[in-house]
């Protein structure tokens, strides 16, 4: 057992020195409340289950059971919050935590690459944010201080992020430029329109239609179609929850993003983390011409547990948008890429026997700074990866392909989500491709493109 | 076996192929997977007193040769170049593949040798990027080989680095 650090005030004014600070007194409260709410889902159900314990007199003994976890719990998490603290100092933001196994992580300030504020919702009844710090390289630490005041949490975020560029201390953030903002009434019936919850509602209401025909078929059919119209309910409550009032905003030093019903996120996403681009065109939102835009950034992969959550990085630049504010968003982030392909990005038409159904929209080509891969058929979905981004350039052909005579070709980057995958090219094609992009992924590394100064006007809504 | 294909990438005279030994610790690998099989099969005979039976080791036998071709292809179909730039990895008989990776995006070289390779003194060179599904890896490299590869690679790799 490691001796406790010295008492330290919290309430002191905030002040980069080498002091240790600790975390906000009421940390423990917000973090309980998630064991709380663990443990109630747990033991109400089983308690209620068991009547005839509670009869026996005296308590039943699965409610002190409940009750001890809920204590051990509480004094567990004030302990944590006792043996916590952090500072920043020696070019370093460092953390100490755990009181039987001491944890120190020393987070060079260079290397942070963002830092994001979330307020969980019981954080934000009682004033606390989150601060959460994402540094790059292989094997780099997050670092989390969970609470600090909701005053505090912007202060040591713009700290952190001058220190991080060698400003001083005392630089503000960098303002912010408003870029779109998504309205929750156009938000709400995109995300219905998805055809994860169309789909089974046709489904439903061609099964109603059958069940006069067919009892049996009609009503399974009615009943497998309302059980995933329920789970894509959920995600669709779900990404209400996470996407709600959602903002974009463009600072020096890359994209903002204010999203969050319950939890409220503040997060940047730093241009140079950008690893591709993906725009959906779902089914039907053709129709309406909206588009979504998604990120791939660069991470290590997860091993622990505890860090999973702090891996959670921003996937939505944009949830829902007309397909022009879409492009124009895209401008943004990736200046010159134009997402629509030039004549003769389609494979060739003997590949149509080869890929039935994706053919319609298969296409992938490249220009001067990136390359473009689109598929789907139902959900057109176009993938640009920049050539600086790129890691490595594969062919691959299989038997069938080579019957067909064509050829795939992946391009890889450091992302998790996504690699740009051109499929079903002409042979010689892919051949010239693997050529062209490891040629052009060298000299684009050479020379950094510039990004420019200001940004357009935003297109009207479509 | 350059294909025509992995031929316009890179010259089929540029290639490098894998040790002869390499060929040798796969057929001693075959050798010892299918010797085993055999001798089960030839065990169930014995023990199996129905003539359908008496096909078995025959059949393992014939399965073994298509092994021993197969592999054979595969392991013409290896071969890597190190251009000024960049390397290059070809491999498959069925799936082929070419890869080619940048000398500044590799993040770190791995060299590894198993029981066998090792008997046969075979080391396999990975090459690791930040991309998770870079797979530039040349196995069968005579040790001294694979360490001279790893540290030219590494030179380079340094010379040449990028960030993400």
């Amino acid at each position: 057992m490691s001796p406790l650090p010295p008492p330290i005030s919290s309430a002191a004014p905030l002040e980069v020195g080498e002091t240790w600070r600790r975390l906000h007194p009421l940390s423990p409260i917000v973090r309980f409340g998630r064991v709380l709410i663990g443990v109630l889902v747990i033991a109400v159900p089983s308690i209620a289950e068991q009547p005839a314990l509670h009869r026996d007199g005296g308590f039943p003994i699965s409610f002190v059971v409940y009750l001890g976890l809920l204590v051990l719990g509480g004094i567990g998490g004030i302990i944590s919050w006792l043996v916590t603290r952090w500072r920043i100092a020696e070019g370093n933001l460092q953390i100490e935590t755990g009181f039987i196994r001491r944890q120190s992580l020393r987070i060079p300030l260079a290397r942070i690459q963002a830092v994001d504020v979330i307020s969980p919702l019981s954080g934000r009844f009682l004033g606390l944010a989150e601060v959460r710090v994402v540094s790059a390289g292989r094997g780099a630490e997050h670092g989390r201080l969970a609470y600090l005041t909701a005053a505090q949490a912007p202060v040591v975020r713009a700290r952190l992020l001058a220190l991080a560029h060698g400003l001083e201390v005392s630089t503000p953030e960098p303002a912010a430029l408003p870029l779109l903002h998504v309205q929750n009434g156009l938000l709400l019936p995109a995300l219905l329109m998805r055809s994860q919850v169309l789909g089974p509602i046709l489904i439903a209401i061609a099964a109603v239609a059958a069940i006069a025909a067919a009892p049996v078929v009609g009503a399974g059919a009615l009943g497998s179609a309302i059980t995933v119209l329920v789970i894509s309910g959920l995600g669709v409550a779900r990404a209400f929850n996470e996407d709600f009032d959602f903002a974009i905003s463009e600072a020096g030093d890359g994209v903002r993003l204010d999203r969050g019903l319950l939890q409220r996120r503040h997060e940047t996403i730093p241009y140079g983390r950008i690893q591709a681009v993906r725009l959906v065109e779902p089914l039907f939102w053709r129709a309406f011409g909206w588009a979504r835009l998604e990120v791939d950034v660069a991470r290590q992969s997860v091993s622990r547990e505890a860090d999973r959550d702090a891996q959670q990085v921003a996937r939505t630049l944009i949830p829902v948008a007309s397909r022009e504010q879409a492009l124009w968003l895209l401008a943004r982030v990736m200046p010159d890429a134009y997402p629509d392909p030039p004549p003769g990005a389609g494979p060739p038409s003997r590949a149509r026997l080869k890929a039935p159904l994706s053919f319609h929209f298969l296409a992938a080509w490249f220009g001067q700074r990136y390359v473009y891969a689109r598929t789907g058929r139902v959900q057109r979905s176009t993938i640009i990866v920049p050539l600086v981004k790129v890691q490595s350039v594969r062919l691959k052909s299989g038997p069938l392909q080579r019957a067909f005579r064509v050829a795939t070709v992946d391009v890889d980057t450091a992302g998790r989500r996504w690699q740009a995958s051109a499929r079903c090219r002409d042979e010689h094609e892919a051949v010239e491709t693997v050529r062209h992009i490891s040629e052009r992924a060298r000299l684009s590394r050479r020379v950094p493109p510039p990004r420019p100064a200001n940004p357009v006007p935003v297109p009207a809504a479509g | 076996m350059s294909t025509a294909v992995t031929g316009q990438i890179i010259d089929a005279g540029e290639l490098k192929r894998l040790s002869p030994r390499f060929w040798l610790a796969r057929q001693t690998e075959l050798a010892l997977f299918w010797g085993a099989v055999l001798i089960v099969s030839l065990v169930v005979v014995l023990i199996v007193h129905v003539s359908a039976a008496g096909l078995l080791p025959v059949v393992v036998a014939l399965i073994a040769v298509v092994a021993w071709l197969v592999e054979r292809g595969r392991y013409r179909s290896w071969g890597y170049a190190e251009r000024e730039d960049d390397l290059i990895v070809t491999r498959g008989l069925m799936f082929r593949h070419v890869s080619v990776v940048p000398y500044g995006r590799m993040q770190f070289i791995d060299v590894t040798a198993g029981p066998i390779d090792r008997a046969f003194g075979l080391a396999t060179v990975q090459l690791h990027t930040a991309a998770a599904a870079t797979d530039a890896r040349i196995p069968g490299l005579v040790r001294a080989d694979a360490d001279a590869l790893r540290d030219r690679l590494a030179l380079v790799g340094g010379a040449k680095a990028t960030g993400l």
